[in-house]
Order: C-alpha cells, then structure tokens, then sequence
C-alpha cells in the first residue's frame, strides 16, 4: 500500500482479492489538487493495466472541471489498455461534472494514426507539384483569355483598381529598386574590379556590368523584389477576401473573380515591372559609375564602355524577361490568394507560398530564356 | 401565396473531400414565401445556400430556379439566374476597400445601365432601409459587427431580387434592430412577392417570419423535419425538434432559470 500526500488530494492504491487495482481518492480533486496528482493517478492506473482498476470516490469531498477531466482521462486510458473500469462512490453531482465532459454512450473512438513514410512523403510532394504546376498553366491560360477579352472590351477593365496596384506595385517601390539596384551596381563593380586589376583590366568592370545588368541582374532584382512586396499583398488581400467570403460574393453578383480581382493585378505587374527592371539598371549602372571614379577612370570612358558592351537585343530581351516574369509573380500570387482555404492561418500560408513559389519560379523561368537567348544567338 | 415552385431542389448531395454533408436532399421552396433552413451548428446550412445559389457544384442532384439548373448553368443563363438573386453571406462578405455605399453600387455597376448618380440614389436608399443612414462613406472595417450585416443585407437587394438568401441575418443584432429586420423581410415579402430562403437560430424571428421551415440533420444527413413552425413544435415526432422548438436541453426540461 503506498500513500501520497498533495495539496488536498491523497491516493492510496491497493490490490483487492480478484487482483484489481484499487484506487482510493480523497480530500479535494480541484484544479490546483489535480495538477499535482495527475501524473501520479495515471501512472498507478497504468500500472494495473488490464487487470481492470476500480476508483473509489465515496471519500472525495470536492470534484472540480478539472478533476473530472482527471477522472476521464483515467477512463479513457484504461479502456485503450483494454482493462476494466469502475468508479464507486462519487457524488451525484460530481458525477454529472464527468457526464458533462464524456457522455457515457457516445464514444468516439479515434482513427488509427496513420504515419507517413519517407519515400511516400516523397512522392506524395512529387504528385503535389506537379499537379501544382499543372493547375499554375491553367490559371495563367484562364488569366490570358481574360486579358485578351479586357483589352478587346477596356471599358469592362477596373481602371481604379488597376491604377491603385500600379502605384503600390510600382511608385511604393521606387526607392527600394534604386537603393537594391544602386548597392548591387556598386558591390558589382567592386568584386569584380579587383581580380581584374591584377591583369589591368579594370576597364572590363563596365563590360561586366552593363551586360549582366541589363540582362539579367536588372529583370531578375526587380522581379524579385515585385515577388516580395506585391505578390505577397496580392495573396494576402485576395486571400483575406476568399476567407471573408468576398470571392464567392463578387461570383453570386456574377463578377468572375479572376477578371475582376487577378486581371487588373497582373495587368499592372506587367506594366510596371519592366520599369522597374529599367530603374534597376540605371541605378546599377550608376553605383557602378561611382565606383568606377575610384579607379580613376572619367565618366566618359565608363559611359562608351557601357554603351559600346551592349546591344540593343540585351536591353529588349531583359524588358521582354522582366515582362514575363511579372506576368508569373502576379498570377502566382493572385492564384494563391484565390486557393487559400479557411481561417486566418490560411492566409499566411498563401502569402509565404506566393513568394516562395514566386521566386523558385523566376529561377526555372530564367533558366529557360538562358537556353533559348543561347540558342537565338541573342 | 402562390403555389408554384420558385426553386426545385432534386437529390442534392454535397460532399467536402470525402465528408458528406448532405445526402440527396429535395425539397421545394413556393414563390413568395419566407422559407427557413434550420438545424445545429455545423449540419450544413451555409453549405445548402451555397449550393442554391450556384456556387458550388453538387456531388449529384441539381437546382433548378424557375426551371433553370444553376448547377449547371454558364455564361449568359447564369447571369440570367444570378440576376434575380439577392445573398447575403454569414460573414457579411462587404469588400473591404470600398465604402458601404460602393459596396452597395457594385451589383447595380455590374448588372444595370442605371446613369450613375440613380445607382448612388438607389444604394443610398437600401442603406436606409437597413437604417444605415450617415454611414455610406463609411469603410466595413469602421462599423460594428451588427452594422456589417445590415449593410450586406443592403447590398443583396440592391437589385430588387426576386429571391434572398440570408444566412443568420439576425446573428449578432440586437433584439430591436432583429425585430426592425424581420418587419422588412415580412414588408418585402407581402408587398413585393419576394421569396426568402433563410438560416436562421432565432426562435422569436422563426415565429415571426416563417411559413415554412426545415430542419437539416448532421447524423442522417438529410431532412428530418419539415412544416410550419406551430406544426413542428406541436406535432413533431422527433424529440430534437421538438426540443429546438421548445428550447429544451438534451436532459430534458428547461434551462434551470436564475432565480435571484
Ligand atoms: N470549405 C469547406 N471545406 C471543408 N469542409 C467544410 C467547408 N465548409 C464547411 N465545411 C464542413 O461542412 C460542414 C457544414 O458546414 P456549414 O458551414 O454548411 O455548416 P452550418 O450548418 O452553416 O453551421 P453554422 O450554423 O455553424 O453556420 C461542417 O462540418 C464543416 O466543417
Ligand atoms: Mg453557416
């Protein structure tokens, strides 16, 4: 027999003839009492495991919520253990305290867990993707058909809406583009003009920067930014409005929801974005100017540099990328937005997986136009 | 009343994933009534408005209003349909970048050729029917909670529609102003012909409005209940409804009522 003294409630546990545990509680079982013996209770009630366990209450003089919670939980963890159960002696109004809490007929008894293995937690991934991917193309085809039709009709176009997202997309990101684009040209310029000052060929730092600025750096660095700043807004805000119920009622006031909330948005994306490519690399090329006054070069020779490296494909093909890029940053977050499910939790979800599908789907695509500018002889 | 169907709901059954909420229910809805979908929290009440009005696709069945299919329906028969309904969403779903007014404005945008300022007239009139005079600037995310829902209701008449789906318009309303919307829906009704297809838990508002009510059910997942509401209180052989209409508690019997 062993006796456990806590703060009101004491537990004595025994073994009757027929092998049955007995569990005697006394005192009080409130939630102050229940939090120190809970374990304990358990850890006894374990311990007589199918041999059946029989609580005896008739010494209890006070039974909280919390202690009925107790009494239930010893319940429950007997019947997994497949043992008998029994209280006796617990006051009538105790024992609607534990009714309230488990009404005796209906048990649920819960789904047998089912733990995911390691190649099926691939493979089901795998399946996600693609079908991922696949939903992705058919949005972007939907959005197409939707932007041909607003530009045959614009008057159907929501000209407020598009010109709001234009300036937060595009004006809201002005400075933040130049300070990125600047330091880029700059910390560009400096990585790259010390090896080659071994060779004395700081004059190539120019080359260097204006190609892979304007073809690639400015596209890239704006759309990335675009990704960060508006297509995480865009899925929160349409987000926000498919948890709020809004999208299913712009659909009932027979407003189609990828023309009225994703049209205006990609349609200021793509306007703005090879602006913002075209900023990028003017702020690049200039934080390259200042760093090449260092090495004590004019302006003039830096600005012939620049202008002789480049061709005028380089230019067009980083405007045509940064086009098409914001086409995608813009449909993946209005996609994700319009794919968010239930709840306030949904919506950061759909935020986080707009930027990351966002730029995971820059990089694809840019790899793309490497392949295909490669094989154009651009 | 007139006793022609204004919507035919034929073996619908709706299913989330594998979860079946309900199970080839039919049921009909007369022109001009004010009809109430009842039943406990979770049984699938907002689920069956979302299916009446075309939002979602059944698992099988159809609707058919005045004859035409909405589950089916596309392009310009959808919109033909869509134009006569008037819903407003349990969460008020107001568009939170635009004022109440605005929000208002949309349906007449979308569907009227009204000139511009007999839109503003027209919205400006629907909010005062909800009593929202003075707030027409105001944005949703400035109003209360009971203000949201009167403005959704605003905006599903905007389009005098024929029929409205309201789900727990009077949640969250004070009990005047739930009286003040229950007169309009019973005006709206009598004068007008409008139909009502309401989920709604306010006993006194069941009684006040209802010509017909039924009682949706999450273990059958069907109908186990339809009638008047008197017939359902009086005469109804299954102990849940009866107990919803009496307000009783599973044990039986009243809640024990606070004597001091
Ligand atoms: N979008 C959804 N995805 C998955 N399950 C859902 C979705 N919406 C509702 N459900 C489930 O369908 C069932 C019915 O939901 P519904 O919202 O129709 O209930 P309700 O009768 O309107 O309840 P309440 O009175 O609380 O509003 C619930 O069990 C709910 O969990
Ligand atoms: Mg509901």
């Amino acid at each position: 027999m062993s006796g456990n003294e806590q703060s009101g409630a004491r537990i004595e546990s025994s073994r009757d003839p027929s092998g049955q545990t007995l569990l005697s509680i006394r005192g009080r079982l409130d939630s102050t009492s229940a939090a120190g013996v809970w374990r304990r209770l358990l850890e006894l009630g374990r311990a007589a495991g199918a041999s059946g366990l029989v609580v005896d209450a008739s010494a209890l003089e006070y039974c909280d919520g919390a202690g009925a919670s107790l009494l239930v939980a010893l319940e429950r963890q007997q019947r997994e253990a497949g043992g008998g159960f029994h209280v006796r002696g617990l006051r009538e109004e105790f024992q609607k305290l534990v009714e309230m809490i488990e009404p005796a007929p209906a048990r649920v008894e819960a789904a047998p867990e089912h733990r995911e293995g390691f190649f099926e937690g691939i493979g089901r991934a795998t399946l996600r993707l693609l079908s991922d991917t696949r939903t992705l193309m058919v949005f972007v085809g939907e959005l197409t058909v939707m932007l041909g039709r607003a530009l045959r009709h614009p008057r159907q176009l929501r000209f407020k809406d598009l010109f709001l997202v234009a300036e937060r997309a595009g004006i809201g990101a002005i400075p933040i583009v130049t300070l990125v684009g600047f330091l880029l040209g700059l910390i560009l310029a400096f990585q790259s003009a010390i090896p080659m000052q071994r060779f004395g060929a700081q004059i190539f730092v120019a080359d260097l920067l204006g190609i892979s600025l304007l073809r690639e750096l400015g596209p890239l660095m704006a759309a990335i930014l675009l990704t960060a700043r508006s297509g995480s807004a865009f899925a929160a805000e349409i987000g926000t409005m498919k948890v709020n119920e809004e999208v299913d009622a712009l659909t009932t006031m027979g407003l189609e929801p990828v023309s009225f909330l994703a049209v205006p948005r990609v349609l200021a994306a793509v306007v703005v974005v090879p602006v913002l490519a075209m900023l990028t690399n003017v702020a690049g090329l200039a934080g390259g100017a200042l760093m090449f006054q260092t090495l004590d070069f004019p302006l003039v020779t830096y600005v012939n540099r620049v202008v002789a490296a480049t061709s005028l494909g380089d230019f067009v093909g980083g405007l045509f990328k940064s086009f098409v890029f914001g086409i995608v940053v813009a449909a993946v977050g209005c996609l994700r937005g319009l794919q968010t499910g239930k709840g306030a939790e949904a919506v950061g979800e759909s935020t986080t997986s707009a930027v990351v599908s966002g730029i995971v789907l820059i990089a694809f695509i840019d790899g793309i136009f490497a392949v295909v500018f490669y094989a154009m002889g651009i | 009343m007139a006793n022609d169907p204004i919507i035919r709901v034929e073996e619908l059954t709706a299913k989330y994933g594998d979860n079946v909420v309900f199970d080839r229910v039919s049921f009909e809805v007369m022109r001009g009534e004010v009809f109430i979908i009842l039943g406990g929290s979770g049984c699938g009440k907002s689920t069956m408005l979302k299916h009446m009005i075309g939002l979602y696709t059944p698992f099988a069945g159809r609707v058919r209003i005045q004859g035409d299919d909405i589950t089916r329906a596309e392009g310009e028969v959808r919109r033909r349909i869509l134009r006569r309904l008037g819903v407003m969403y349990q969460s008020g779903a107001l568009f939170g970048s635009m004022t109440l007014l605005e929000n208002v404005r949309l349906p007449l945008e979308e569907f009227t050729d009204y000139p511009p300022e007999a839109m503003d007239a027209i919205a400006a009139s629907k909010l005062r029917l909800v009593q929202l005079e003075g707030f027409e600037d105001y944005m949703p995310a400035d109003i209360s909670g009971g203000m949201k829902k009167r403005a959704a209701i605003a905006r599903a008449m905007a389009l005098e529609p024929e029929i409205l789906f309201l789900d727990e318009p009077s949640a969250g309303l004070d009990p005047i102003t739930s009286a003040e919307l229950d007169a309009t829906i019973l005006r709206l009704s009598r004068t007008l012909g409008v139909t009502f297809v309401v989920v709604t838990h306010e006993l006194p508002s069941i009684y006040t409005i209802a010509d017909r009510v039924i009682m949706l059910d999450k273990e059958t997942k069907g109908i186990i209940a339809t009638g008047t509401p008197a017939e359902l209180r009086d005469h109804c052989e299954n102990d849940w409804v009866r107990r919803f209409f009496l307000r009783e508690t599973a044990a039986g019997g009243e809640p024990e009522v606070r004597t001091t």
